[in-house]
This record gives structure tokens, sequence and C-alpha cells, in this order.
């Protein structure tokens, strides 16, 4: 089972790696909204450095949802899905390879950005630990509930917003948790409580994601 | 899934023949229309003109009598969605689909009254239609998850890939419901923004919870009521082949 | 009753409004509820009735 899980993830990195659009594609997404808030707000450095971890987070969660939309619909489409679903393998160990292989390429590089989106929005330095941190938790949070989002949308048409509206509800908790560890750590605060909660939610979303999605992409 | 055969008692699958539901259910539909109106007209008129006024609030604290019940219905009707769309997919029962999409638009009408009223109330009480108040939010997103679900049925033509769809997407929802409610609650005492929220009362004399408790139990009443109604019309609009059907008496007789 | 007259009871010292609306919007939605709930039903009621007529 882990030599089906690496061949998927190996195949699914090599495809994205001939379409280096579809990685790039999230992230400019995600530095353009960020780019947006000040432009509409104010470029006030004490009025944006207030608002940064809310704008980053949700910035972050529609990143994601949107990159989401393509996690099972390519292979849905070209019916390789209903053939990795009859492989002898149980279908959550697909799922789970494909939500770490969307995490490699989506969420890990939204972390490694942040810093500089960080620094655009006037966030305190001493913030960047605890950001950095809670995007590090927090993202394969984002992935994991959005897959389940995703397997049911596949094959329903105009499946984009559609997944945005089901899933976004569902972002409540760690957008919460998320930027009030943000805001503990620019107030110099410990943040280990905070990191406690979003590493009991990504506990949490390990276990319902793989049976939510495979279940619903055996429909 | 499929490998789970608990037993159950007869009457358990008996209820998902829809033959049986369709019968069972016209006769207990009455007595519930009874019970709602009997009770939430008597919690109502008791909670209008009869129960004495909040010595904090004054009379505007009698919007509780509508807006608790609304919004405890719009978090158990969400609950009973996802335990019919559950009994559905373990047991494989089509009535217990229909059950849980009939849940959807009765849900969300008490989400969308119990949004509503939190509002109004609102404004005498803090001056403003909105807060960020605990409750408020809570239902707000709660009102969010109902919208999900409604999409996604609407969004799959096939009923019973819809229903399958759909009962994942409340069980996902139900699961996360305490998550988000107290992760909204703590969030609320970070940023405590108003002085003291909704329905917070620490003593309450009985001539003030006995109305509470009447239009609570109507409002059960009256799901149940519509539920019975949009569900023995699903079976109406899916069974019109099936010879029982043709042959009942609500169709031959008229 | 709480109220001395009527019209203290609609308007509640000044919080009838408030209070008269909600009860409005939570009678007014729910009865929407239950009229399109008879309309669906009548509805397909009468599409039963054809099939049943075509078969006969």
């Amino acid at each position: 089972m882990m030599g089906f899980m690496l061949t998927i993830i190996r195949r699914d990195l090599l495809l994205i790696a001939r379409q280096p659009a579809e990685l790039i594609n999230p992230l400019v997404f995600f530095v353009l909204v960020v780019a947006l808030f000040p432009l509409g707000v104010s470029p006030e450095a004490s009025i944006l450095s207030q608002t940064a971890a809310g704008v980053i987070w949700v910035a972050a969660m529609l990143a994601t949802l949107l990159s989401l939309e393509l996690l099972f619909k390519l292979d849905h489409e070209d019916g390789s899905l209903e053939q990795l679903l009859l492989a002898p393998y149980p279908s959550w160990s697909l799922v789970l390879a494909k939500v770490l292989v969307h995490w490699l390429v989506s969420g890990l590089p939204l972390v490694l950005l942040s810093p500089m989106i960080a620094s655009m929005l006037f966030l305190p330095s001493q913030a960047l630990p605890s950001l950095m941190l809670s995007l590090l938790v927090g993202t394969p949070t984002l992935s994991l509930l959005g897959a389940i989002g995703a397997a049911l949308v596949t094959g329903v048409r105009g499946g984009g917003m559609l997944l945005t509206l089901l899933i976004l509800p569902l972002y409540v908790p760690v957008i919460i948790f998320g930027a009030a560890s943000v805001a503990a750590g620019a107030q110099g605060l410990p943040i280990d409580g905070y990191m406690a909660l979003l590493g009991a939610m990504l506990v949490f979303a390990l276990m319902i994601t793989p049976w939510a999605a495979s279940a619903a992409l055996k429909l | 899934m499929s490998s789970l055969d608990w037993r159950m008692p007869r009457w358990f699958h008996q209820m998902g023949s829809p033959k049986w539901f369709y019968e069972w259910g016209g006769r207990l539909q009455s007595w519930f229309a009874l019970a709602a109106l009997v009770l939430l007209g008597w919690g109502m008129i008791w909670g209008l003109a009869f129960a004495p006024a909040d010595y904090q609030q004054g009379n505007s604290f009698r919007i509780m009598y509508v807006h608790v019940p609304a919004a405890i219905l719009s978090q158990s009707i969400f609950v009973s969605m996802a335990v019919a769309g559950a009994i559905g997919i373990i047991w494989k029962m089509k009535v217990a689909f229909m059950v849980a999409r009939s849940c959807i638009a009765i849900g969300a009408t008490f989400t969308a009254i119990a949004l509503l009223t939190g509002a109004i109330w609102g404004k005498p009480t803090w001056g403003t239609y909105w807060v960020w108040d605990a409750r408020l939010t809570s239902t707000l997103v709660l009102l969010f998850l109902y919208a999900g679900v409604m999409a996604l049925n609407q969004a799959i033509s096939e009923r019973q890939t819809a229903g399958k769809a759909t009962a994942i997407l409340a069980l996902v929802g139900t699961i996360n419901i305490p998550i988000i409610k107290y992760s909204v609650e703590w969030w609320n005492t970070l940023h405590q923004s108003s002085s003291f929220s909704l329905t917070e009362k620490p003593t309450m004399p009985a001539e003030m919870y006995v109305p509470l408790l009447l239009t609570v139990l109507g409002s059960y009443c009256l799901f149940a009521l519509l539920v019975l109604m949009r569900t023995r019309t699903q079976i109406l609009q899916t069974q019109g082949h099936t010879k029982w059907l043709t042959q009942h008496p609500d169709i031959e007789g008229v | 009753m709480f109220f001395n007259s009527l019209e203290d009871l609609w308007v509640m010292s000044g919080h009838g409004a408030f209070v008269w609306s909600c009860y409005g919007l939570f009678v007014g939605l729910l009865a929407l509820n239950v009229w399109h709930s008879r309309s669906q039903r009548a509805k397909a009621l009468k599409q039963v009735r054809a099939i049943a007529r075509r078969v006969v």
C-alpha cells in the first residue's frame, strides 16, 4: 500500500512538474488577493499590521480552495480515477496521497511565501515565527477538509463555486485559532496552546477526510 | 459500509418502505399539526401578553420565546439531517435520504428566523442590529452550512447520488458544529464587544420559562409535521409508477 | 394579562415594533413553509394522478 501511495505521489508530482501553471497560479492568486487589501483599505502601516494575520489566512484559504477544485477532476475526466478506485488498495490511501501532493504544491509554498507577504503588510517581525508555524500546521488541515468538498463536487458542473460554498464554513475554527496565534505572537505571548489546538484539528481532519472523501468519490 | 448488517427491529425496516412511511406519516401528520398549533399558539400568547417583563431588558426579552426555539431547532434539524443521512447510507434506505432532503429547507428556515430575530433583538439590547455575538455568529455559520448542503443537493440531478452526497456533507458538518461553536465562543470572549450575551439568564421564574418550553415543544412538532409532509411529497414524486400508489385512495379517490 | 390595555400590549413601552416584528417573522416564515409544502404535495398528487390515468 505504501508502494501504491508512493506511485500516486510520484505520478502527480510529475504531472504538475510538466504543467507548472497549476503550481504557480494559486500562489499568484494568493499574492494578488493580499495586494488588494492595502489598495482597498489603506496603505497605513498601523491599520495593515492589525489586519495582516486575518488577510493572510483568508487569502490562503481561498488559494487552497481554488487549487483544490482540480484535485480529482482531471483524473475523473480522463477516466483514471475510476481505475485507481478499482485498484486492490483501500481508497483512503489514494485520497491521502492526493492530499499530500496538493499540500506539497500549494500549502507548503504558501508557508514559504508568507514572510514576504507579512513584511508587505507590516506584520511585526516577532509575529513571523507564529505565522509560519500556524500556516505549517493549519494548511494541511485546509487541504484535508477541502478534499472532502473536492470529492463531493467531482463530476458536478460548476464545481468550483460549489466547493467554496461547501467548505469555507468548515474553515472557521482554523482561521480563528490561526489568526489568534499570530496576534498572540505579535504581542510576544506564548503560542503553544494555539499550536496544540491547530494540531488537534489536523489530527481530526486526518481522521474524517479519508473516510468522507473516499465515500464521496465512490458515488 | 455494506458489510454492516446490524440486527434492527422490524418496525425499523418497515419505516424504510415508502408505502409504510406514506401510510403512517399521513396518520401522524394531523396529530403533529394539532400539537404544533396548540403548543405554539399557547406559548406565544403567554409569552407575548402574560409573562412578566424582564427587569433588565424590559419587554424586548419576549423575543426570546421565538428566537430560542428557532435557534435550538436550527441545530437539531442539522443533526437530524445527518442522522437520517447516516441511516440512509448504512441501511441503504431511500426514505431516509428523502427525510434528510426534507430537513434542508426547514432547517434553513429556522436558522434564518433565529438570525433575523436575533438581529432585531440586538437593536433594543445593544443599540445596533448586528453585533458579532457568539450565538449570532455561530448561527450565521450554520446558515452557510445549510446553504452548502442545499447547493450540493440541487447541483446533483440524480436523486440517489444527491442523497448520498448530501448525507456525507451533513455528517461532516455535524461533526464540525461543536468545534465551530466552541471556537466561535472562545473567539468572542477574546474580542468581548458586548456587555452581555443574548439569552444569558442566570435565573428565570416559572412564568417566564414555561412559555419557552411550550414554544420549543411546539416547534419540534411543527418540524415533525413539515418533515412528514415533504417526505410524503417526495414519495409521491418518485413512486408514481408503483401499483400501491396508483391504487391508493389519495390518488383514486377523486 | 401583564399589560393594562391592548394599546399597552401593542406598544410594549417602546419595544413593540421589535417584539411584534419577530413574532411576525416567526409565524410568517413558518406559515410560508407549510404553504409551500402543501402546494408541492398538490402538484405531486396531480402528476401521480396523470400517471395513474395513463396506466388504467
